[in-house]
């Protein structure tokens, strides 16, 4: 594949770097000169010295034949730009835009970028799976379809250890496609499953119902 | 959007022509712009997010104009406002002729100071 890779920041090189390494053809499209000389000079002519977000640039970097073009300069407008750009002048089939500030995710999804990666969130997400006693921890969202797969961890003491899973008052559109226990293999949980604590318990769930599903998991 | 010489001077005729007028830039220097007499609300604010678009009162606002130094600081305002928040008339400043173009065919009215001026000198040489 052919990837254009806008921002040759530290986020911009490892990703370039990542998919060299991959086999794509990539370029990267950096403004700043010295960051510019410093990827060619370690990494062979793989990056232009140019404004991603300009037509003519991306017209000279070949962008009309380009796969997928990832924008992940600092600044939400440029990546939004830079999208829209190779997405309705050239015609590449995908483009995906590093945000920064995660209420950025609606407006860009409305404007008709393919895919956005937040890295606050991300970051957040983390840091929130380090902290113990955090109770729910997001793993993955499914965007397109309002969903997401997190993480609830029963404490010992929940009023829920030692129930199955029948008895438990799950939301309506909440399913749990996964138990994780220590020293034992996975289990695929059934409706007399009991919980135990410690489980680490995987559930599909929407944004709105994470609070009822945690209190059904964990007790009130 | 966007205090500048442009913006400000804007500002400042519409309000002397009664329009209720907001001015949103981010740096509140540039608020020296506005003419003494100017009687509408100067707000610190990034026209690109949109908790201080909604304190501008975009909600209720009839024109956004974005004029900021950046194009597409501009372009993404004047989508918010236009997709967002539906303001019936947005108009955008965008000095990369060819940015202009492509925004203008996906319906954003749009205007390039650097091909209104380029043709505009031309055209006094050639006279």
């Amino acid at each position: 594949m052919y990837i254009i890779v806008v921002g040759g920041g530290r986020l911009g090189y490892y990703l370039a770097k990542a998919l060299l390494d991959e086999g794509h053809e990539v370029l990267i499209v950096e403004k700043n000169a010295i960051i510019c000389e410093n990827i060619v000079e370690e990494m062979g002519s793989v990056c232009i010295r140019g404004d991603g977000c300009e037509t003519a640039t991306l017209d000279e970097v070949g962008t009309g034949r380009a796969d997928m073009l990832i924008a992940v300069t600092g600044d939400d407008e440029d990546n939004l730009v830079a999208c829209q750009v190779a997405k309705h002048k050239f015609n590449v089939p995908r483009t995906i835009a590093r945000i920064r500030n995660p209420k950025n995710e609606a407006i860009f999804k409305k404007l008709g970028i393919d895919v956005t990666v937040s890295s606050t969130n991300i970051i957040l997400e983390h840091i929130e799976e380090e902290v113990p006693t955090h109770p729910l921890t997001h793993l993955l969202t499914i965007r397109d379809k309002g969903l997401e797969i997190v993480e609830v961890k029963i404490p010992p003491g929940s009023t829920t250890v030692g129930k199955p899973v029948k008895e438990l008052s799950l939301p309506p559109e909440s399913i749990l496609p996964l138990i994780i226990r220590k020293e034992s293999k996975p289990i695929v949980p059934t409706a007399n499953t009991i919980l135990q604590a410690g489980d680490q318990v995987i559930a599909v769930t929407t944004p709105e119902s994470e609070e009822a599903l945690r209190t059904a998991l964990r007790g009130a | 959007m966007g205090c500048g010489r442009v913006g400000g001077r804007l500002a400042g005729l519409l309000d002397a022509d009664g329009y209720t007028v907001t001015v949103l830039d981010t740096d509140a220097y540039s608020f020296r712009r506005l003419p003494p007499e100017f009687g509408g609300t100067a707000l610190i604010g990034n026209g690109i997010n949109e908790e201080a678009l909604k304190r501008a009162g975009i909600e209720e606002a009839d024109a956004f104009v974005a004029v900021t130094q950046g194009d597409n600081r501009n372009v993404m305002a004047a989508q918010i406002a236009k997709h967002i928040f539906n303001v019936p008339r947005v108009i955008c400043r965008i000095y990369d002729p060819l940015r202009r173009e492509l925004y203008n065919t996906l319906g954003l009215e749009t205007f390039s100071p650097t091909t209104v001026f380029a043709q505009m000198l031309k055209e006094k040489l050639e006279s």
